[in-house]
């Protein structure tokens, strides 16, 4: 993991290109966090592959219900050489879940993209073929945002059969 | 299959038979084919050999013995699924061994794992596909009743298939998916285990609650539909 | 041989043959003078060997496939969905059931992800502990792959010996778990048990015969001329279209590129052990076989050290805010009865945070993604899954080969479907 000073250097090279491209900087739990405006991801991720952090080994969404904005894009890039990662997070809002894609740049983002649109509803401009991934395509909705019901149903045992009648149908 | 076997002579079936009993058996058999036999020894002859049944047991007996399962794996039970060929357990012993990549030549359908709402229509295809007879055996805990993923994705088998018998683990041993291909067999001979299916009148795939006072239904120990703690 | 080629001097012999491309494989030639037809084949989700319900999208010309595409999600149980609903020891048998034959690895991810989060110091031994259950794990993994693998190339005798030996690991499983699958021994903080009275020498009588069993596997194998001439230059890519594509684990190293998290970034005490990583040349679906069987042996020799140097101490953490109470404490401390009941109802909170804890699984890094929002359940959980990444590179691997060679690199490519869908 970079160092305080070491991931506050990389961030400002990222100023460097676009001053208000960087949002925060954290250190949290010894993992290196970088947070950009939403529409600043590609020039960040450009500028901290050319500082090494050239393999992207994972994209997670998160839902940050009830804070705003909700929809978080991380971005988890790794430096094989100096065995060293750094975490690259944006957040959008509901209304505007636009997140420009890195498919361009990093190859291995395009199922991830696609698991992140299909189960969160972030809309990633630019994907090749943005299609649902996981879940049949004619589904409605985006199963893993915090306030879509978990699901399921009563299981039917002997006891509660009668209370759900015509199950069979 | 209940052999039906009139008058069973201790001397053809006992078990510490004498080299002597052996040598008068081989005669009266040379003696019957030779025709030298008189009618009643002949009767006696016929009656010790021949078993009578009726066609539907027999071929209920041929049926239940030569379950080809259909090679389908959907997720960790697959892999127990596949141990069951295995050395060690050797389904082979009871001859459901011969997994058919190609539903028209299966007549078993092995659910073994989760069936996620995208993998339902397929299933219920692939059962369709199946020729008649045709028997579904649910394995593990997901396919039965959903299991641990009582979530968004996951329906339970039962809701689009009659299924024969539920494997109740998660995901069931290898040896238990063998105790529920051998009650499987036994139901296909008629034989049906009496065991909760039973117990509670099972028609077909339901278990209804009886309304005969005379008879112990299950208790609900919960409240019924009570699952928020489950 | 050019090592880069994708058919071996065999496939080019067969190839100068010109059978149909003359008239099209239909007789059919098309509007603009088009010789040769493409032809979109389905395979799946219910098929022998695509190892799951994966579905493959293939388009052909004749019997080379020239585009394919992986359809998934047919096994989606959201599994990550469910364990926002469950507190954050609970979640742990849920998580367990993602990539169903690397179940220790998905706990590990976890764990370690919430260990990274609550800054909890795991005991030695637990790490010992860990490090023999999964280096178990990982023979018992490629064990299935060996046997599954070559059954898809005709290979039948293999899945009987694999299958075996799979046995021997998960009557170890469990002797010291419980269970054969989903053992649910890691817990937050260390694990769940000791290992029992025997597993040792039983553990000795494995780590003692196994070598001599991948002996066997490789002299089926290794040589085989038909093996040979399924595996090798079939299916190459080079190291850097993989590294864009994020492919680790043996398929990375078969490329020779020794990117192990375990030697790179040791977690869980692996910097004790001596161990090599196994590396090929080429990349091709050899190598990879190459790589993993090697692979197996190291595992043997990490077990073997880890077992000869288990440390003496508490096999979980003395802090009773996250582990359970010892059983026996409860009939005399009121502390314990407390707390057991304090963790069984509610659960520990987890401070607020946001992390990711990656480790290597027998298919390359497995990462858990934690986010806590400082209550007793997780906000999110995501695993990045080797499986659904590297799944991304089988139509780069197969574009331009045979179809039946598609059924041997994607034996190769050992994708678990329920770590590709969770």
């Amino acid at each position: 993991m970079p160092d305080a000073d070491g991931l506050e250097m990389l961030a400002q090279r990222i100023r460097d290109l676009r001053a208000d491209a960087v949002i925060e900087v954290t250190h949290n739990h010894g993992q290196a966090m970088i947070e950009v405006a939403p529409d600043a991801n590609r020039e960040a991720l450009v500028v901290l592959s050319e500082q090494g952090y050239s393999f992207l080994s994972s994209l997670h969404g998160v839902d940050y219900y009830p804070d705003e904005p909700r929809l978080g894009v991380h971005y988890q890039l790794l430096d094989m050489d100096r065995v060293d990662r750094v975490g690259v997070k944006l957040r959008v809002t509901l209304d505007d879940p636009a997140v420009a894609s890195v498919v361009d740049l990093f190859p291995t983002a395009d199922h991830h993209e696609r698991e992140v649109y299909d189960m969160f509803g972030v809309v990633f401009e630019g994907h090749p073929d943005l299609r649902r991934i996981l879940m049949p395509e004619d589904y409605q909705g985006h199963p893993q945002r915090r306030d879509f019901p978990t699901g399921g149903e009563p299981v039917i045992f002997t006891y509660n059969e009668p209370q759900t009648p015509g199950w069979t149908q | 299959m209940e052999i039906i076997r009139q008058t069973v002579d201790p001397q053809v079936t006992g078990g510490d038979q004498s080299p002597d009993d052996f040598r008068i058996r081989q005669l009266r058999a040379r003696d019957m084919l030779r025709g030298d036999l008189p009618d009643s020894e002949l009767e006696q002859y016929v009656q010790e050999r021949v078993i009578t049944t009726t066609v539907d047991r027999a071929t209920a007996w041929a049926q239940s013995n030569s379950l080809f399962p259909l090679t389908f794996g959907l997720a960790c039970c697959a892999i127990e699924m596949m141990s069951i060929v295995g050395g060690r357990l050797d389904i082979a012993r009871f001859g459901f061994e011969a997994f058919r990549a190609s539903p028209r030549q299966a007549d078993l359908l092995i659910l073994s794992g989760r069936i996620s709402i995208k993998m339902a229509p397929i299933i219920r295809r692939i059962y369709d596909q199946m020729l008649d007879p045709k028997w579904t055996i649910a394995m593990g805990a997901c396919s039965s009743s959903m299991g641990v993923f009582n979530n968004y994705a996951v329906v339970p088998a039962d809701k689009f298939l009659p299924v024969a018998v539920h494997v109740p683990g998660c995901p069931p041993r290898p040896e238990a998916l063998m105790h529920g291909i051998l009650q499987l067999r036994d139901q296909i001979e008629g034989k049906a285990p009496a065991g909760s299916r039973e117990r509670y009148h099972a028609q077909g795939t339901e278990e209804v609650i009886g309304s005969d006072p005379g008879v112990v239904d299950a208790v609900n120990v919960f409240g019924a539909g009570d699952v928020t703690n489950a | 041989m050019d090592p880069v080629s994708k058919v071996s001097d065999y496939r080019k012999l067969e190839e100068s043959v010109t059978l149909s491309t003359v008239e099209g494989p239909l007789g059919a030639s098309g509007s603009d003078g088009a010789s040769t037809e493409l032809f979109t084949l389905n395979m799946g989700p219910h098929h022998p060997a695509t190892h799951g319900v994966l579905r493959l999208l293939v388009t052909l010309e004749g019997e080379v496939v020239r585009d394919l595409k992986p359809i998934i999600g047919y096994l989606h149980t959201g599994i990550e969905k469910t364990a926002e609903t469950k507190s954050y020891w609970k979640v742990i048998p849920v998580i367990e059931r993602m990539d169903y034959l690397a179940y220790f690895f998905n706990s590990m991810a976890y764990c370690g992800a919430v260990e990274t989060l609550l800054e909890v110091e795991v005991p030695k031994r637990a790490q010992y502990l860990r490090v023999i259950h999964m280096e178990l794990n990982r023979i018992m993994s490629h064990l299935v792959w060996l046997g599954t693998a070559a059954l898809d190339l005709g290979a039948m005798s293999m899945f009987w010996y694999c299958f075996r030996e799979r046995e021997t690991i998960l009557d170890l499983f469990e002797q010291s778990t419980g269970q054969r699958m989903h053992t649910r021994y890691f817990q937050i903080g260390g694990v769940i048990e000791d290992i029992p009275v025997g597993f040792a020498a039983k553990l000795k009588y494995l780590t003692d015969e196994m070598p001599r069993r991948i002996t066997q596997y490789e002299a089926l194998l290794t040589k085989n001329e038909i093996v040979l001439q399924r595996l090798r230059n079939v299916g190459v890519v080079d190291e850097k279209t993989l590294l864009g594509l994020g492919v680790t684990g043996p398929l990375l190293r078969a490329t020779g590129n020794p990117w192990d998290l375990r030697k790179a970034a040791p977690y869980c005490s692996y910097d004790d052990f001596d161990f090599k990583i196994p590396v090929g040349t080429v990349g091709d679906n050899y190598d990879r076989y190459r790589v993993r069987t090697a692979e197996m042996r190291e595992s043997v020799k990490i077990i073997e050290q880890a077992m000869e140097g288990l440390p003496e101490g508490p096999h979980i953490t003395e802090d009773r805010k996250i582990a359970l109470p010892p059983r026996h404490e409860l009939a005399t401390s009121m502390e314990a009865l407390i707390h057991h009941f304090k963790l069984v109802t509610e659960g520990f909170r987890v401070p607020a945070g946001e992390v990711y804890h990656p480790i290597e699984s027998p298919r390359g890094e497995l990462g858990c993604f934690v986010r806590s929002d400082g209550s007793s359940k997780p906000a999110r959980v995501h695993m990045r899954d080797p499986s659904f990444v590297n799944l991304q590179s089988l139509s780069t691997m197969v574009e331009g080969s045979y179809i039946a060679d598609l059924i041997a690199t994607l034996a190769m490519l050992d994708p678990i479907i329920g770590g590709v869908d969770r």
